[in-house]
C-alpha cells in the first residue's frame, strides 16, 4: 500500500510524445495537504504530468497513483468516479463553458453529479462565488469578464464538488498583478481552510515560491530537485540554482546544439 | 522516390487510424447514460439548434428546386404531349431522390459545419478537458445529444423539402403554365407509392442524417486545437459529408430498386 502522507505518487514512469521521450523513469511523491509547486523549463511536460495524474494521458511505463490506485489501469467508470468526488482541475485557459453564465458554471458539476434541490445549489454556489469574491458577477457570462475573474469562476467551479486533490495548470500566465495578487491569496487560502492537496504547475518562481510549501523542479524528462523553496536555493545542483535564479546561462545551454559555429559560417561558402 | 511511396503510405496509415477513431467515437456516443450523461433537455434543445435553425433554408431550397424541377419537366414532357405527367416527375423526382440528397447536403453545410466548429472551438478552449476533470464525460455529453438530433432532424427535413417542392412545381405548373391542378395532384396521388417512395426516401434520409452529423461531430472532436486546424476540420465535414452523401445514394438507389 501507498504511504498515507503520499497523495499522489508517480513511480518510475516513462512517456512518449509521438517519438519523442517527454518522461523517462519519472518518481516523484506529492505530500498530501501541502502545495507543491511543480517547475520547469518550457516543454518539459509539466502539463503532460497533471494530464497523467488526471488520467486524460496514459503513462506507456510506471505508475501514476492517487490515493493508492492507479490511475492508468482504471476502468474508464471508476476513473469518472475518481474525478467526480476527488479531483479538481484549473485549466490555463479555464474552460469556462461560454453557452453558460457564471452561476450555472459553477452549478454544472452540482447539478451533474447530485440530486440536490434548486435553492441547496443556489447555496452552495453562492458560497462558492462569495469565496473567490465574485457573487455579484454571478450573471455574467464569460465573455464579458476579465482575464482574472474568469480564473477565479473557473476556480470556484473546480471546488464545487469540494475535492480533495486540486491542480493548477499554470493559474498566474497572462495576469495583472492584482489579478495575480489574488489567485495567490485563493490557492493558500483555499489550502489552508479546506486541506487540499494543490499541484501547481508554473513558470513564475517568485510567486511559487511564496505559496508553496514544497517545490519540484523537473528537467530532461526526470526530477532534479524535490524541497522546500530554502532548501533547493541553498542545494548544491547547478541546474535547479539555475533555474531558481532565471540565469541564462549555465547548465541548462542558451544554445540549442549545434555544429561548431565557424565552420558554419564557413561552410556557406564552399 | 522511396519518399512519396512512403508518404502514400503515411496516408493510408493515418485514413485508416481515423476511421477506426471515427468508429470508436460512434460507438461510444451511440448510447445514452454514462457518467453525466446528457438529458432529454439537452437532446430537444440540440434538435432546436441543428433542426429547426435550418428551416428556412430547407424550405426556400425546397421550393426553388420545385419550380425549376416543374418548368424543365414541363418543356420537355410537352414536346411527348405528356405534361399531364408532369405532377408524378416533380413529385418522385422529390421524393425519391432530390428531397433527401439536397436536405442533406444543405444539413451538412448548414449545421453540419456548425457542429463542427462549435465541438472543435470547445476542445480548443478546454471545454472538454474540464468537463472530463469534472467527472463528465463529453462523448455522452455533448457528442450524443448532437449525434441524436442530427439522425431525427434529417429525415424530417427531408420530408418537408420534398412537401415544399411539390408545392412550388404546383405553382409554376398549375399558375404560371396553366395545367389543369387535377391532372398535377391526381396523376401525383395515383403513381406515388408510399412504401416504395415515401419510405424509402425517408430511409436514405436517415441513413444521410446518421452519416453527416457522425463526420461533422467526429471531425470537430478530433479537430487540431488551434484555429487554423478548427478550419480545416469545419472544411472536412463538409466536404466528406457531401461525397458520402452522394455516393451513398448512388449505392442505396441500387438496392432499393434492386437493379444493380
Amino acid at each position: 500500500m501507498s504511504d498515507n502522507n503520499n497523495h499522489v505518487e508517480v513511480k518510475d514512469v516513462t512517456f512518449y510524445r509521438g517519438k519523442r521521450k517527454i518522461y523517462d523513469g519519472l518518481n516523484v511523491a506529492f505530500p498530501r495537504g501541502k502545495i507543491t509547486a511543480i517547475m520547469g523549463p518550457s516543454g518539459t511536460g509539466k502539463t503532460t504530468l497533471l494530464r497523467m495524474i488526471g488520467g486524460q494521458l496514459k503513462a506507456d511505463s510506471g505508475e501514476v497513483l492517487v490515493d493508492g490506485s492507479n490511475v492508468g489501469t482504471m476502468s474508464r467508470g471508476d476513473l469518472f468516479e475518481l474525478r467526480k468526488n476527488k479531483m479538481g482541475m484549473l485549466f490555463q485557459t479555464s474552460g469556462l463553458f461560454t453557452d453558460l453564465n457564471v452561476f450555472d458554471n459553477v452549478a454544472f458539476p452540482l447539478r451533474t453529479h447530485t440530486d440536490l434541490p434548486d435553492d441547496m445549489i443556489r447555496d452552495l454556489v453562492l458560497m462558492k462565488l462569495e469565496a473567490v469574491g465574485l457573487r455579484g458577477a454571478r450573471d455574467l457570462f464569460p465573455a464579458e469578464l476579465s482575464g482574472g475573474m474568469v480564473r477565479r469562476v473557473a476556480l470556484a467551479r473546480s471546488i464545487a464538488m469540494d475535492p480533495e486533490l486540486i491542480m493548477y495548470d499554470e493559474p498566474f500566465t497572462g495576469l495583472d498583478p492584482i489579478s495575480m495578487g489574488m489567485i495567490l491569496r485563493l490557492i493558500r487560502g483555499l489550502n489552508e481552510a479546506l486541506g487540499l492537496t494543490s499541484l501547481l504547475v508554473s513558470h513564475d518562481v517568485e510567486e511559487s515560491c511564496q505559496i508553496a510549501d514544497y517545490l519540484c523542479i523537473v528537467s530532461g524528462g526526470k526530477v532534479i530537485g524535490f524541497g522546500t523553496p530554502d532548501e533547493l536555493r541553498n542545494g548544491d545542483n547547478a541546474e535547479v540554482r539555475q533555474f531558481l535564479n532565471g540565469d541564462p546561462d549555465g547548465p541548462v545551454p542558451f544554445h540549442y546544439p549545434a555544429d561548431d559555429y565557424r565552420a558554419d559560417l564557413f561552410a556557406g561558402e564552399a | 522516390m522511396l519518399k512519396h511511396v512512403r508518404s502514400l503510405g503515411q496516408v493510408g496509415v493515418q485514413s485508416i487510424q481515423s476511421i477506426g477513431r471515427a468508429g470508436m467515437l460512434f460507438t461510444q456516443s451511440v448510447t445514452w447514460g454514462g457518467p453525466g450523461s446528457a438529458g432529454f433537455l439537452d437532446l430537444i434543445r440540440q434538435i432546436h439548434s441543428v433542426g429547426v435553425r435550418s428551416l428556412s433554408i430547407i424550405i426556400v431550397a425546397g421550393f426553388f428546386v420545385g419550380m425549376v424541377l416543374a418548368l424543365q419537366g414541363y418543356n420537355i414532357l410537352v414536346k411527348f404531349g405528356s405534361v399531364s405527367a408532369l405532377g408524378t416527375m416533380v413529385s418522385l423526382t422529390l421524393l425519391r431522390e432530390l428531397g433527401p440528397v439536397l436536405a442533406a447536403l444543405l444539413f451538412a453545410g448548414r449545421a453540419g459545419s456548425a457542429l463542427t466548429a462549435e465541438i472543435g472551438l470547445m476542445k480548443a478552449t478546454e471545454q472538454l478537458s474540464a468537463m472530463e476533470m469534472m467527472g463528465v464525460d463529453p462523448l455522452k455529453r455533448v457528442i450524443t445529444p448532437r449525434l441524436w438530433a442530427g439522425v431525427i432532424s434529417v429525415p424530417i427535413l427531408a420530408l418537408l423539402f420534398s412537401t415544399v417542392g411539390i408545392w412550388g412545381g404546383a405553382f409554376v405548373a398549375v399558375d404560371m403554365l396553366g395545367l389543369y391542378d387535377g391532372a398535377y395532384w391526381s396523376n401525383m396521388a395515383n403513381t406515388v407509392e408510399f412504401y416504395e417512395d415515401v419510405v424509402q426516401g425517408l430511409i436514405k434520409a436517415a441513413v444521410f442524417g446518421v452519416v453527416v452529423t457522425w463526420i461533422a461531430v467526429y471531425q470537430g472532436y478530433d479537430a487540431a486545437p488551434t484555429s487554423e486546424g478548427i478550419g480545416k476540420a469545419t472544411t472536412q465535414t463538409v466536404v466528406i459529408s457531401s461525397l458520402a452523401i452522394l455516393g451513398l445514394d448512388f449505392m442505396l438507389t441500387a438496392v432499393m430498386l434492386g437493379g444493380v
